[in-house]
């Protein structure tokens, strides 16, 4: 019988440092992997954590990890050439599918940018597929913006809206995200759909925003973060009412997740 | 009784040296508490508090082997022997994956059945449907397995409880009712409603490192409580039920609304009432249960004026 617990070792292939506190691990990895799932990383004898896909490409899979506890400090102190134990990939995707031939909005806040970085990164490289795409991604302050070289590409084939929580800086208006989704025209768009992603106030405050600016509810997708043990629907950690973040997730229309009361 | 053991890991509901009475194994039929609700349930022994699920040797990871080749039986009552089905639906069914730890001991597990003379302080067994079962090999008769007779159930308790009757017209009202706010206070968040729960499977995994300087380990699956403020918290601060209200209502919404329209059977509650017998500030299940059916009935006669 297989035990869907067992990790299996990953080699590192190179670290990015984001930020002091962000950094971006290449894992050689050929699995198929859809934009917005994820894989539950751990280091033996530390612990596991779920963490989103936020690139992919031949023989590999990267993940971009945020310094905030026991695990991810573990990672942290790894190089290229080490070995990281890896489960997955889990939950369902952004329906990419539906996306294509329309207007796209996607709004991300902090490090939840991760989580839609590889379906960026794929209409960046297939502008085609795309009506248009307006990108509003937020950031607490300079220091803590990530993808620079992505964002910075980005801005040539999207329309960009990069913004601080309290500072002014080159490239990057002052405020937050919710501040600029005034700025999308979705009364002159015919068919559209918008993202979010990011910590859940930031998702509730967006989605509020959007709708009052005209948006239709079932055109919102949001990717939920939440607490998980297993990723398998076993531990009860990830559930809300009767839905499984894990299982069902984490991408859920905003028509059901408004109604999702934890 | 050898001849038992031989083939059987056997455990019952015994009274230890603190004065609980618990799940443990036993050598003789003796020992068997049958006058009184085990303050624990056997859920212990197919669901460990604490489980050894990976061994770590140098950078080799190794699932961890079952300890007994022998069959465990298991002296329950009806509830409990219920209760096995709830637990059987989490870990072998939902996600459409089995887990390999409950399942090798969960297929091991037979029971006999301890009938009810009466029915215990607290009991709802009648109300939640869970007063009887057939799951059974032998019945505990006069300190013998009996084989041969027909079991008598219980079929009143002194408490009844009735089943809100919520649905998604009133689903979120039911959510917003002050009424959970009262256990901000009330609840101390200990988790020991969810410890004595002979449905609660949730868990946490954890790994540890033998000492500083080794290099050995092993992750174990230990219980976990929804009822803890750490339960959905997420490494960087963020938790979505800080309240012990809110952990209060997700407790009682999963034993009494959403596991049942998940899987569509059952109820996540047997009507053990040991949640309520164990809760040092006098919480009881069961009037939780008893008020919200008043309220949902409430909220849908609103409803229906409101139309």
């Amino acid at each position: 019988m297989k035990n869907v617990l067992m990790p299996a070792p990953h080699r590192i292939l190179s670290v990015v440092h984001e930020t002091s506190a962000e950094y971006t691990f290449r894992v050689e990895c050929s699995d198929t992997v859809e934009h917005g799932q994820f894989y539950v990383l751990s280091i033996p004898k530390i612990g596991e954590a779920p963490i989103s896909v936020s690139s992919r490409g031949e023989g590999y899979l990267e993940f971009t990890i945020r310094k905030v506890g026991r695990l991810t400090e573990g990672i942290f102190g790894l190089g290229a050439g080490d070995t990281i134990f890896m489960r997955g990939p889990y939950g369902n995707a952004f329906p990419v599918e539906d996306f294509k031939g329309r207007d796209l909005v996607v709004i991300a806040g902090g490090t939840g940018l991760a989580a839609v970085r590889s379906m960026l990164q794929h209409f960046y490289a297939n502008p085609g597929e795309i009506k248009s795409l307006t990108l509003i991604a937020g950031f607490r302050n300079k220091d803590s913006v990530l993808f620079r070289e992505d964002l910075e590409r980005f801005k040539e084939r999207f329309k960009t809206i990069y913004c601080l929580d309290d500072t002014e800086a080159e490239g990057f208006k002052k405020g937050l995200v919710t501040e600029y989704i005034r700025d999308v025209p979705f009364s002159a768009f015919s068919d559209y759909n918008v993202v979010i992603v990011g910590p859940p106030e930031m998702i509730s405050f967006s989605a509020k925003e959007c709708l009052m600016r005209g948006a239709d509810e079932g055109r919102i997708w949001v990717s939920l973060e939440r607490k998980m043990s297993c990723s398998v629907g076993k531990c009860g950690h990830c559930k809300i009412g009767g839905v499984y973040v894990c299982l069902e997730g984490p991408v859920f229309n905003y028509a059901e997740a408004k109604n999702l009361i934890d | 009784m050898a001849g038992l053991k031989e083939k059987y890991k056997v455990y019952a509901p015994k009274r230890f040296p603190n004065g609980s009475v618990r799940y443990g194994e036993i050598d003789s039929l003796s020992e068997i508490v049958v006058d009184e609700k085990s303050h624990f349930s056997p859920k212990e022994v197919y669901l460990p508090i604490a489980q050894t699920i990976f061994y770590f040797k140098d950078s080799r990871c190794e699932e961890s082997r079952p300890e007994d080749e022998r069959d465990i039986l298991i002296f329950a009552r009806a509830c409990d022997i219920n209760a096995i089905e709830r637990l059987d639906t989490i870990f072998l069914k939902n996600g459409g994956t089995e887990d390999a730890y409950y399942k090798r001991l969960r297929e091991k597990v037979r029971f006999v059945l301890i009938e009810c003379a009466g029915s215990f302080d607290g009991c709802f067994c009648v109300s939640m449907g869970t007063n009887e079962t057939g799951n059974y090999m032998g019945i505990l008769r006069d300190g013998k397995i009996d084989t041969q007779s027909e079991p008598v159930f219980v079929r009143e308790n002194k408490k009844a409880v009735k089943i809100p009757d919520i649905d998604e017209s009133i689903v979120k009202d039911v959510f917003g009712l002050e009424y959970w706010r009262g256990f901000d206070e009330e609840c101390a968040g200990c988790g020991r409603c969810t410890a004595v729960c002979p449905t609660c499977s949730c868990f946490d995994t954890i790994d540890v490192i033998y000492n500083e300087t080794s290099l050995d380990g092993e992750r174990r699956r230990v219980w976990g409580s929804c009822m803890r403020e750490d339960f959905a918290a997420m490494a960087g601060g963020h938790n979505v039920r800080k309240r012990a209200g809110d952990r209060m209502r997700f407790k009682v919404m999963h034993k009494i609304y959403d596991f049942k329209k998940r899987f569509g059977v059952s109820h996540m509650c047997v009507g053990c009432g040991r949640c309520g017998a164990r809760c040092p500030r006098d919480i009881v299940f069961s009037d939780i249960v008893n008020t919200l059916a008043d309220e949902a009935q409430k909220l849908k006669a609103k409803g229906g004026a409101a139309l």
